[in-house]
C-alpha cells in the first residue's frame, strides 16, 4: 500500500530513472570517478610535471644552483640564465628545479606524521569514549591553543635546524584537526549496525578500531590529508623563508627570504620561487577537491 | 452561494526544467474554493498537491513555473500580478501551514518574533503591540501559558506545540485564506484530531478558507466541505465532500477510500463489487506519465481504450466532476 | 546555580590549560642550550668560575628540577616572564609594548576576511551556479595555495613600487604626525600588511559561507519566511544569516591560533612592529626568555578568543545556550 507515505514534492535534482547499476567495488568506483574528474586530473597532471621536474631537471638543466654564475641580478632572458639571477649572481631557475625537493619531501612526511598522529588520537578518543577521550581532547585542546608557527619555531631553534627537525616540528604541531575529525568520525560510525554486529561477534577492540570502523572514517581523513600536505608545504616553506630552514639547502622559501631586501631592484628573484610553491600548493588542493568529488558523489551537484 | 467564489484555479499547467529536459508536474488542474468553506485537495505523493499550493503563494521552487492556466484570488489573477504585488498579499491575505513542523520554524528566533514578523511587517505594528498580539495568537491556538511560550524558541516545543505555532503564525494576520500542506502527517495520531479541532474552530471564528492537502480521506471527511483527487498531475475527480464519499466514481478515489480504515465500511457497504483493498503500484515519476488515462497502469478496470486514449472530464449531476473512460462509456450507454 | 557552576568550570580548565603551557615551557627552557647565566656571562665577556657559581645560586639553577619549575611557576603566576638580556628589559614589558601593534593587525585581517569573505560567499550562495560562484571557487583555491609571505612581497611589489600608493614598511612614518592625522597614517601603513593576512582567511571565509548558506536557504523555514511575505532581503539577510552565520562563527575560533601565525610573518614582510616580529628576531638571538614569554601570551590570548567565540557562539544559536547552560 503507497498511499500512507510522507508527501514529499518532486525534489528537480533527482533523476527521474532510478539506474539498476550492478553495485560495483565501492573503492573502483570512488578511482574511476576521481580519475574522470576535470580537476582531479588537472592536479595530478600539474603534480606529475612538478615531481618530474624536482627529480631530473636539476640534473638535465646541469647548472649548480649554488654556483655564482653570473652577474647579480640579471633579468629573466638573460643569456644563459633563463630565469635571471639572484643578488649572488646565482641561477634562479637551478635553485627552483633543486628548492622544490626539500620542499616536497618536508611536506610529504610531516602531513603523513600529522596525519598518522592525529588518526591515531582520534582513533582512540572516539573508540573509547569516557575519561581517555576526554583527557585526549583535553591534550589536543592544549596543542590548539598553542600557536603551531611559532612552538615549531621554537623547535626547530632549540634542535639545529635540519630536514628531520623541521619535519619533526611540522608534524608535532599539526595533528589536532586530523584528530578531531577522526574522532568525529569515529563518534559517527562506532554505533552504526555493522559495528555493533562485528562487536557483537566478539571482535576485540583492536580490530573493531582498524578493521571495521578506520575503513568507514577514511573519506574524509584521505581529503584531509590532501589539504594537511598542502599545508605543511606552506609551513615548510614559511620556516624557510624565516630562515629557519636547514641552512645547507635550497629551498624555494630560503630562495625567497634571502632575496627578499631585493625585491624592488629585482621582482624575479622573489616571483619565481613563490609561483613554484604556489602552483605545487594548488595542484595538491585540486587533487584534494578531487577525491572529494569522488567520494562524495552526491555533492557533485553543489 | 451565488457570490464569486474566493479561490478559483483553472485548467493550471505547472512544469520543471531539469536542466535536461521540461517534464510536466500539473496538466490542467482546476477547482474552487468558496468564503469560508474548506477544500480537500487528496492524492498520494508526487500527484502533485503541494505543487499545486505553493503555485497558489508563488513560491514554486527553482525550476518550475506556471505555464498556462490562471489562479485568482478575489477575482484578481495572482499569475498577472507583479512579485512584490503578490509578496504583500503573502501572511496577509494567503498564508500556509507546513508540513514538518521541526524544520519549518527558524531555529534561531522566538516564536514570538516568528509569530510577530506578519504583523509587524503587513500591519505595521511596533514590537510591543507584535508582541502581544503574538501571545493573543498563542492563547487562541491552545497554547498553555502563551506568556512564557512567546519567549521560547523552537526547540523548546513539541512537535504539536510547533504546529500550532506554525497555524498562529499563518492567521495573525486574519488571512482569507488558509492553505495547509499535510498539517498533521508528522504529528501523533492523537494530536491530529487536536489540530483538526482546531482549525475548525479558528475558522468559524475568522471566516477563513481553507485549502487541506492530505492523504487521508478521513480527514477530508472531517474537516472539508468539498474535495478534489489528484493524480500524476491532473484532477481526477472533485465535489461536494458528501457526494464524492457517497458515490466515488474514479477507480483512485474508491482505492484512497478503501485504504482509509474509519471510511471503508461505509463505501464498501453503498459500493460492493467495487471494493479494492488497495491501490497496486505507485505514482509514476515525472515525465514517465502513460500516453492514454494516467491512472490505467494501476486501475483493475483499464481496457485498451483506457491505455489509448486521455479521457475527458465528465460530469455526474449537478456538482461532481470524474476524469475517467469508464464513467464516460456509463453515462454513453 | 547551574549559571555560576559554568563558569567556574571553565575558568578551572583555562588556568588548567595555562598551567600546561607554562609547564611546556620549562621543559623547552630545560631543552635549551645554554642557560641564562651562560648567555649572561657570554654577553659579558667571561667570568670566573666563583662569579658564575654564585650567579647560578642567584637564579636557582643549582636547585633540582622540580623544585626550578615550582619557583618559575610562581613567578609566571606573579606576571613575572624572566628578563630579556639583549632588550636589557622585563619580558613583560616588551610583549605589552608590542601586542597592541599585532592585536590591531589581526583583528583587523580577520574583520576583513570574515566580512568580505561572508558577503561574496552569502551573493554567491544565492546563485550557486552563477559567474561570482566560479570566481570565489577559484580565489579561494588562489588564497589557500598562494604563501602569505609571497602574497606579501608581491602586494609590495604592486602597491608600494610599481603603483607606490602605500608605505612599504612599519606603522607609521619616519616623523610621526599628532593627533588625528596620527591614526590616519597608522590606518595608510596597516593597508597592505591587513589585506595579506586577509587574503588567506577571505578564501576560506567566502567558501565556508558559501556552503553554509546554500544548505540554510534550502531549508524549510526559508520556505516559511517566504510564505509570510517578507521581502528576499530580509529572507536573506535576516533569516538566512542567522543560521548560516553558525559554521562561521565556529571558524573563527577555531582560527585564532592559526592567525597568529600568519601575523608572524605578515609582520616580517611588513616590519610591524608586532609580536610575531618580536618573536623572529628573539629566535634569530635566541632570546629565549622572550621567546617563551611570546609563546605563553598568544597561547593565553588564544584561549580568552575561544572564549569570546564561544560567547558568540552562544548569542547565535539558541540550542547551544541552552542545552550548555
Amino acid at each position: 500500500m503507497s498511499v500512507v507515505s510522507m508527501d514529499k514534492s518532486p525534489s528537480v535534482a533527482e533523476p527521474a530513472v532510478v539506474l539498476a547499476s550492478k553495485p560495483q567495488n565501492p573503492q573502483v568506483e570512488a578511482l574511476l570517478l576521481f580519475l574522470r574528474n576535470g580537476t582531479a586530473a588537472l592536479g595530478l597532471s600539474m603534480m606529475a610535471i612538478i615531481v618530474v621536474m624536482c627529480l631530473i631537471g636539476p640534473g638535465l638543466y646541469g647548472i649548480d644552483p649554488y654556483a655564482i654564475v653570473n652577474v647579480p641580478f640579471a633579468p629573466p632572458g638573460t643569456p644563459g640564465a633563463l630565469f635571471g639571477t639572484d643578488f649572488l649572481g646565482r641561477d634562479i631557475l637551478a635553485g627552483v628545479l633543486i628548492g622544490g625537493r626539500p620542499t616536497l619531501i618536508v611536506g610529504c612526511v610531516a602531513a603523513a606524521m600529522t596525519i598518522g598522529i592525529g588518526v591515531l588520537i582520534g582513533c582512540m578518543a572516539g573508540y573509547f569514549g569516557g575519561w581517555i577521550d576526554r583527557a585526549l581532547m583535553k591534550f589536543t585542546e592544549f596543542f590548539q591553543v598553542l600557536p603551531a608557527l611559532l612552538l615549531a619555531m621554537v623547535i626547530v631553534s632549540i634542535f639545529e635546524a635540519s630536514l628531520l627537525t623541521i619535519t619533526l616540528a611540522i608534524g608535532i604541531v599539526g595533528w589536532p584537526q586530523a584528530a578531531r575529525l577522526t574522532r568525529a568520525e569515529f563518534l559517527r560510525i562506532r554505533d552504526l549496525e555493522y559495528v555493533r554486529a562485528t562487536r557483537t561477534a566478539g571482535a576485540r577492540d583492536f580490530y573493531l578500531i582498524f578493521n571495521t570502523i578506520l575503513p568507514g572514517a577514511l573519506p574524509p581523513i584521505i581529503v584531509a590529508s590532501a589539504l594537511t600536505t598542502g599545508g605543511s608545504i606552506l609551513f615548510e616553506s614559511g620556516l624557510s623563508f624565516l630562515g629557519l630552514g636547514d641552512p645547507n639547502m635550497m629551498s624555494w622559501g630560503v630562495m625567497i627570504g634571502q632575496n627578499r631586501n631585493y625585491l624592488l631592484e629585482a621582482w624575479w628573484t622573489v616571483s619565481i620561487p613563490g609561483i613554484a610553491i604556489f602552483l605545487t600548493v594548488l595542484a595538491i588542493s585540486l587533487i584534494g577537491d578531487g577525491i572529494n568529488d569522488a567520494l562524495n558523489p552526491r555533492m557533485r551537484k553543489r | 452561494m451565488s457570490t464569486a467564489p474566493l479561490l478559483e484555479v483553472t485548467d493550471l499547467v505547472v512544469e520543471v526544467d531539469n536542466g535536461k529536459r521540461i517534464l510536466p508536474v500539473l496538466d490542467g488542474v482546476t477547482f474552487s474554493v468558496d468564503a469560508g468553506r474548506t477544500l480537500g485537495l487528496v492524492g498520494e505523493s508526487g500527484c502533485g498537491k503541494s505543487m499545486t499550493a505553493l503555485a497558489i503563494m508563488g513560491l514554486l521552487p527553482q525550476g518550475f513555473r506556471v505555464k498556462s492556466g490562471d489562479i485568482k484570488l478575489d477575482g484578481k489573477s495572482l499569475l498577472s500580478m507583479g512579485p512584490d504585488a503578490l509578496r504583500k498579499l503573502r501572511g496577509s491575505v494567503m498564508s500556509m501551514v507546513f508540513q514538518e513542523p521541526m524544520t519549518s520554524l527558524n531555529p534561531v528566533f522566538t516564536v514570538g518574533d516568528q509569530i510577530g514578523e506578519a504583523l509587524r511587517l503587513h500591519e505595521h505594528l511596533n514590537a510591543a503591540d507584535a508582541r502581544t498580539r503574538a501571545i493573543e495568537m498563542l492563547r487562541a491556538v491552545q497554547i498553555p501559558a502563551p506568556e512564557e511560550r512567546v519567549d521560547n524558541y523552537p526547540h523548546q516545543l513539541s512537535g504539536g506545540m510547533r504546529q500550532r505555532v506554525m497555524i498562529a503564525m499563518a492567521l495573525a494576520c486574519r488571512p482569507r485564506l488558509l492553505i495547509c500542506d499535510e498539517p498533521t502527517t508528522a504529528l501523533d495520531v492523537t494530536v491530529q484530531a487536536q489540530i483538526f479541532s482546531l482549525l475548525e474552530t479558528l475558522q468559524k471564528e475568522m471566516g477563513t478558507s481553507i485549502i487541506l492537502i492530505t492523504h487521508d480521506l478521513g480527514a477530508v471527511a472531517e474537516m472539508a466541505d468539498d474535495v478534489a483527487v489528484l493524480y500524476a498531475g491532473k484532477r481526477a475527480e472533485a465535489g461536494p465532500v458528501a457526494t464524492i464519499l457517497d458515490n466515488p466514481s474514479h477507480p483512485y478515489t474508491r482505492g484512497l477510500m478503501s485504504c482509509t480504515p474509519r471510511l471503508r465500511l461505509g463505501s464498501a457497504a453503498l459500493t460492493p463489487g467495487h471494493t479494492l483493498a488497495e491501490v497496486r503500484g505507485m505514482v509514476p515519476p515525472l515525465g514517465q506519465f502513460e500516453a492514454g488515462c494516467r491512472f490505467s497502469p494501476r486501475c483493475p478496470m483499464a481496457d485498451a481504450h483506457c491505455h489509448a486514449a486521455p479521457p475527458p472530464d465528465v460530469h455526474l449531476g449537478a456538482s461532481q466532476t470524474v476524469l475517467c473512460w469508464k464513467v464516460t462509456q456509463e453515462q454513453a450507454a | 546555580m547551574t549559571n555560576l557552576k559554568q563558569p567556574l568550570v571553565f575558568l578551572a580548565q583555562s588556568v588548567g590549560l595555562a598551567l600546561a603551557v607554562v609547564v611546556l615551557n620549562f621543559l623547552l627552557i630545560q631543552l635549551a642550550p645554554g642557560d641564562p647565566v651562560s648567555v649572561i656571562v657570554g654577553e659579558m665577556g667571561g667570568a670566573s668560575e666563583e662569579v658564575i657559581a654564585q650567579m647560578r645560586a642567584a637564579y636557582g639553577l643549582d636547585k633540582s628540577v622540580l623544585e626550578q619549575l615550582l619557583i618559575y611557576v610562581s613567578k609566571v603566576a606573579v606576571g613575572d616572564l624572566g628578563y630579556s638580556y639583549y632588550h636589557n628589559s622585563p619580558v613583560l614589558q616588551l610583549i605589552m609594548q608590542r601586542l597592541p601593534a599585532t592585536v590591531l593587525l589581526a583583528l583587523s585581517a580577520l574583520t576583513l576576511a570574515v566580512v568580505l569573505g561572508t558577503l561574496v560567499g552569502v551573493l554567491s550562495a544565492r546563485k550557486p551556479h552563477g559567474l561570482l560562484s566560479s570566481f570565489v571557487t577559484v580565489v579561494s583555491l588562489i588564497g589557500y595555495a598562494a604563501p602569505v609571505f609571497w602574497t606579501g612581497l608581491m602586494l609590495l611589489l604592486l602597491f608600494s613600487a610599481i603603483w607606490p600608493i602605500f608605505p612599504t614598511s612599519g606603522m607609521v612614518q619616519m616623523r610621526a604626525p599628532k593627533g588625528f592625522m596620527y591614526y590616519v597614517d597608522v590606518a595608510h601603513h596597516l593597508v597592505l600588511p591587513a589585506v595579506t593576512l586577509a587574503s588567506i582567511y577571505i578564501a576560506s571565509y567566502s567558501r565556508l559561507s558559501r556552503t553554509s548558506m546554500i544548505d540554510v536557504l534550502s531549508q524549510d523555514y526559508i520556505r516559511t519566511a517566504r510564505a509570510k511575505g517578507l521581502p528576499e532581503g530580509k529572507v536573506v539577510y535576516k533569516h538566512g544569516l542567522r543560521n548560516g552565520l553558525i559554521p562561521v562563527v565556529t571558524m573563527v575560533g577555531l582560527q585564532f591560533g592559526q592567525l597568529f601565525a600568519g601575523a608572524t610573518l605578515v609582520e616580517t614582510v611588513f616590519n610591524w612592529p608586532g609580536l610575531g616580529r618580536l618573536a623572529f628576531e628573539s629566535i634569530l638571538r635566541r632570546d629565549y626568555p622572550t621567546i617563551l614569554g611570546i609563546l605563553l601570551m598568544t597561547s593565553i590570548l588564544v584561549m580568552v578568543a575561544n572564549a569570546l567565540t564561544d560567547l558568540a557562539y552562544r548569542l547565535v544559536d539558541p540550542r547551544i545556550r541552552s542545552k550548555r547552560a
